[in-house]
């Protein structure tokens, strides 16, 4: 039992990883990862939608009926989305300022809700959490990748801090809306070459 | 009044094409990888995000400013029953507007699905999986925020963002997400038909597509001004917009 608790939570980080082998939650891996900070603070925040849904849902797994699931799923996920965006404005205000209206769209990350339908509303309390925290944790890693891979091209920095000297052009490119999609892009590419082995 | 027709042209166009929903905004993009891989399914998918989103900003509109917004009537006049006016002036509800929204995305959706499933059944095939998911379209969600970003967080009710420039933006950012969707799936089509390097295959080959197309819109920035002022010489009373593109400085590639 014990074992297979690791196992979903590690999955999350390796084998299932999303974005890159789970192609979902899109939207925020591209819009948020202009910097590091932004990237990981982001998947922090969807991690805790994303353990305290799938808590609830596991835990009302019996007592929702199958024909109204997702609606109630999404009222779950919305509620926790409000409770995180009112936790950041208190305590993390600098950073709500810059993930901004991508907070709320957390509402509609597929990972969410498909983490929820797919996984807790079948599963206990106990692997539902751990799945909950892997998967975060993994989506998390993924937004800090490609967030560092912005920032160094783009900014020539890293959390701020210079990586290259005066003396590097930054790529201006990347922290645009195409670098978004070209990076990822090419980020997956590499995961794909690294998984076929 | 005839700038009131110049600041909803400009909403429009702003938000179709400048600061294009999918290529600037990074929202909807699921539906735009998922759905994008023939023409004529994608416009069908366009056509029923248009069909949505302008139901979901309409009702989004209405029920901010009649009940969710602090001093909303509806909402006074409720609490007015049980309260002093004083703290029913108070009563402020903006932070029920996800879960409020949510529903009414998710019902809108539900009667699309009706009314498509009964007039077109080819295209309700076609679609497939993918109609109940324009419920997790952010595209929709999004456009629901823009609007009540614009009526809830300003400082003077007079620019407040009245039922017209919610709709134009609304049915402007679901014209840009099917012309984006619609270019895309003609590219798919074609790109069928190439011989793409094995890593690439799948989603990475088309997001880096969708960078090339994103830089393409790229040089659509500053339109916006452009055209204001062509249209508008005297100094513009109303600036609502979308939200002000950046300057261009990006399109230059530094290798």
């Amino acid at each position: 039992m014990a074992k297979s608790i690791v196992q979903e939570f590690t999955k999350g980080l390796w084998s299932e990883i999303p974005p890159f082998r789970l192609v979902l939650g899109l939207c925020p891996t591209l819009a948020v990862t202009k910097s590091v900070e932004n990237g990981i603070g982001m998947g922090l925040a969807t991690t805790f939608v994303l353990v305290c849904s799938n808590i609830l849902v596991s835990s009302l797994r019996k007592v929702i009926p199958s024909k109204v699931r997702i609606a109630c799923f999404i009222v779950v996920i919305a509620t926790f989305v409000t409770v995180v965006e009112l936790l950041m404005q208190a305590f993390t205000y600098p950073l709500f300022l810059k993930l901004g209206i991508f907070i709320p769209l957390i509402v509609v990350n597929c990972i969410v809700l498909g983490r929820s339908e797919a996984f807790a509303s079948k599963n206990p309390v106990v692997p539902s959490t751990a799945d909950g925290l892997g998967i975060g944790l993994g989506f998390t890693l993924s937004l800090g990748a490609l967030g560092a891979v912005r920032e160094i091209l783009g900014n020539g920095t890293v959390l701020g801090m210079d990586v290259f000297g005066p003396s590097f052009e930054p790529f201006t490119f990347m922290v645009e809306a195409p670098g978004a999609f070209i990076g990822l892009g090419l980020m997956l590419c590499v995961m794909n070459l690294v998984g076929s082995k | 009044m005839l700038s009131y027709l110049i600041d909803i042209f400009l909403i429009g166009i702003v938000a179709a094409l400048i600061n294009n929903f999918v290529l600037y905004y990074f929202v909807g993009i699921c539906p735009f990888v998922g759905v994008s891989r023939k023409i004529s399914t994608a416009f069908g998918m366009g056509c029923a995000v248009i069909f949505v989103i302008s139901i979901a900003a309409l009702i989004s509109w209405t029920i901010t400013t009649y009940v969710l917004m602090p001093g909303a009537p509806l909402t006074q006049w409720a609490a007015g029953l049980f309260m002093t006016p004083e703290a029913a002036a108070g009563v402020d509800l903006t932070v029920l507007s996800y879960i409020v929204y949510i529903f009414a995305i998710s019902s809108s959706v539900q009667f699309v699905e009706m009314y498509v499933r009964k007039f077109f059944p080819p295209l309700y095939k076609a679609l497939g999986v993918y109609l109940p998911l324009i419920t997790t379209n952010c595209a929709i969600l999004f456009a629901c925020l823009v609007i009540m970003s614009k009526i809830v967080g300003v400082d003077n009710p007079a620019d407040a963002w009245d039922l017209g420039r919610g709709l134009t933006l609304a049915v402007g950012g679901g014209i840009g997400f099917t012309i984006a969707i619609v270019i895309m799936a003609g590219i798919r089509e074609e790109l069928d038909l190439c011989d793409v390097p094995k890593p690439f295959e799948g989603a990475a080959i088309t997001l880096i597509v969708a960078g090339i197309l994103a830089l393409g819109f790229m040089g659509f920035t500053g339109v916006d001004s452009g055209l204001r002022k062509a249209m508008m010489p005297e100094p513009a009373a109303v600036t609502a917009q979308v939200q002000a593109a950046p300057e261009a400085g990006g399109g230059d590639v530094h290798n």
